[in-house]
């Protein structure tokens, strides 16, 4: 259980995927102009990385490592994940066209991102058992998300404080991130 | 070489599992579309311009299929995708729609237009503009590097070479507007595309300030607006603005132009013609052409001289439809007004 613990704060804060493994950037630069539509990508992220997680861990154990084929990880993961995700998309499009539209536009664009993928190769690294693959997803994707409705809520406030001109979009938001970083950095010390 | 074709096996053996599985997903979870839609998608040009205000062909058709949008609404498919699209969504007598192409309303050329200092910086009209108005004399004149040429996704602009200016090929031109967007300098309109005359000029200035910067710009002395004998002109911030609910295209404001800044359709200028077994000589044409162009005493077969601007109102007012309108084959005289006798004051059209 405390290793459960463990997992979920090192995932959340301390090995935060953006802040401190730079994994993702390019869904957090790219769609956090508003908070609302971060937390979407937010849920969208905690949903795939779950699923991730579960899936690869099959893959992993049944598929590849008895046959000797753990080199070929990445390669199975990315083809399975994105997959997975199509399956997925296609199947909330008929049952839950709310859920579908909440989470739609941002599913087929984090199949194949790094995050995603990161998290389906560390917890092979880190040698984790199903649950603790599946726990350490979730608690990932958290991370990501707390990082991206942050991120996202200081660029709103970022969008009508009145900047130098150098400063206006996108020079802003990456010396955020940076301060950001280093603030996350912080929580290095806690586990 | 084992351990490969085993990795290489397995990897394609995932693969197409993934695909199969991905097959079943979309029959299973398969959601109908209306065909409608698909078919109203399948007419439109498929360019995604823009040019309707939606987001592409693709929100185009859903628009159109949920009554959010005319069927017309594509202006790159124009009349006929309009026909097809009426056909697929069953409605009926269409109105022809009018064509617009994109015209550039400037004639100012090198030779007629000067340049006030030379331009070396980036060449685009929008960074030209921001120098002091751009190069050119006129502050209205059309700039000449092509931003608009580089919009269009149809080739239908170019810089002509000669003139310095930007030129539309009108079979070419969709009418999507992306070149009317573009242009810094508002010299590009949207203008039907059979007009029988034509302001080629923005200059909102006094003559005397235009003048100085271009031989053929508007200089706002109002000839046209007296020359209109139909009332279809009046003069806004010294332009003329033409009222074409009101214009019957006699093209004697272009006539009377002493710029040129009006152009004038004269390749297909209008004369009448009286058709001598039906004319009764009721004098109603005469009396109706303002021109002067129609003679005859009453009760005798009118004739129509080289006079005729080829206006069309004596053909609405003839009683016994006597009166057809044809493109006129000789050059108007003015001169050969009712009155004169000479016959041989027709001028043959230049080639």
């Amino acid at each position: 259980m405390s290793n459960l613990l463990l997992i979920i704060v090192g995932g959340v804060l301390v090995n935060n995927f953006v802040m401190s493994q730079f994994l993702g950037i390019c869904p957090f630069l790219g769609v956090s102009k508003k908070i609302e539509t971060a937390f979407g990508m937010g849920m969208a992220v905690t949903f795939v990385m779950a699923l991730a997680s579960l899936i690869t861990y099959f893959v992993q154990t049944y598929l590849l490592l008895p046959l000797n084929l753990e080199y070929m990880q990445t390669i199975a993961f990315i083809l399975v994940i994105a997959m997975l995700v199509q399956v997925v998309e296609v199947a909330l499009k008929k049952i839950s066209t709310s859920l579908y539209q909440a989470l739609g536009v941002y599913l087929p664009l984090i199949t194949t991102n790094c995050a995603v993928l990161g998290v389906a190769l560390l917890n092979v690294r880190e040698g984790y058992n199903l649950v603790e693959s599946v726990v350490n997803g979730i608690s990932g994707a958290l991370g990501f998300t707390l990082a991206i409705v942050l991120f996202a809520s200081i660029r709103e406030r970022l969008a009508v404080s009145n900047l130098p001109k150098w400063m206006n979009g996108f020079p802003g938001a990456l010396i955020t991130a940076g301060l950001m970083s280093l603030a996350f950095q912080g929580f290095s010390g806690l586990l | 070489m084992s351990a490969i074709l085993i990795a290489a096996a397995v990897l394609g053996v995932l693969g197409l599992l993934c695909g199969l599985l991905l097959t079943v997903a979309n029959k299973v979870f398969e959601i109908p579309v209306n065909p409608q839609r698909e078919a109203v998608r399948a007419c439109l040009p498929g360019a995604n311009c823009g040019g309707c205000g939606f987001a592409g062909c693709d929100a185009l058709a859903d628009a159109i299929v949920e009554n959010r949008a005319p069927i017309s609404a594509c202006p790159v498919g124009g009349q006929a995708v309009a026909d097809q699209i009426a056909e697929i969504m069953g409605v009926e007598d269409l109105p022809d729609q009018v064509r617009h192409v994109a015209t550039v309303v400037c004639q100012g050329s090198n030779e007629r237009c000067r340049n006030k200092f030379p331009y070396h910086g980036i060449q685009d009209c929008v960074a030209a503009s921001l120098v002091n108005d751009g190069n050119r004399s006129c502050k209205y004149a059309c700039l000449g590097l092509g931003t608009c040429v580089r919009v269009c996704q149809f080739d239908a602009i170019h810089i002509d070479p000669y003139t310095g200016i930007a030129k539309v090929d009108p079979d070419k031109c969709q009418s999507c507007g992306a070149c009317v967007n573009a242009c810094p300098k508002n010299v590009l309109s949207l203008q039907p595309e059979t007009v029988p005359v034509r302001l080629l000029c923005r200059a909102a200035e006094e003559g005397y300030l235009v003048s100085d910067n271009c031989k053929i710009g508007c200089i706002g002395c109002e000839h046209c607006a007296n020359a209109c004998k139909f009332g279809a002109i009046t003069m806004v911030n010294h332009l003329p603005v033409f009222d074409m609910s009101k214009c019957v295209g006699c093209m004697m404001c272009a006539e009377e132009c002493p710029t040129g800044a009006i152009w004038g359709d004269f390749d297909n200028r209008q004369i009448a013609e009286i058709d001598r077994d039906l004319c009764i000589g009721c004098t109603i044409c005469k009396r109706t052409c303002k021109f002067e162009a129609i003679s005859g005493e009453l009760k005798q077969i009118h004739e129509v001289n080289e006079a005729c601007t080829g206006c069309g109102e004596c053909a609405k007012k003839c009683p016994k439809k006597a009166i057809t309108m044809h493109v006129r084959k000789h050059v108007r005289d003015a001169n050969a007004k009712v009155g004169t006798t000479k016959n041989d004051y027709a001028v043959p059209k230049a080639e």
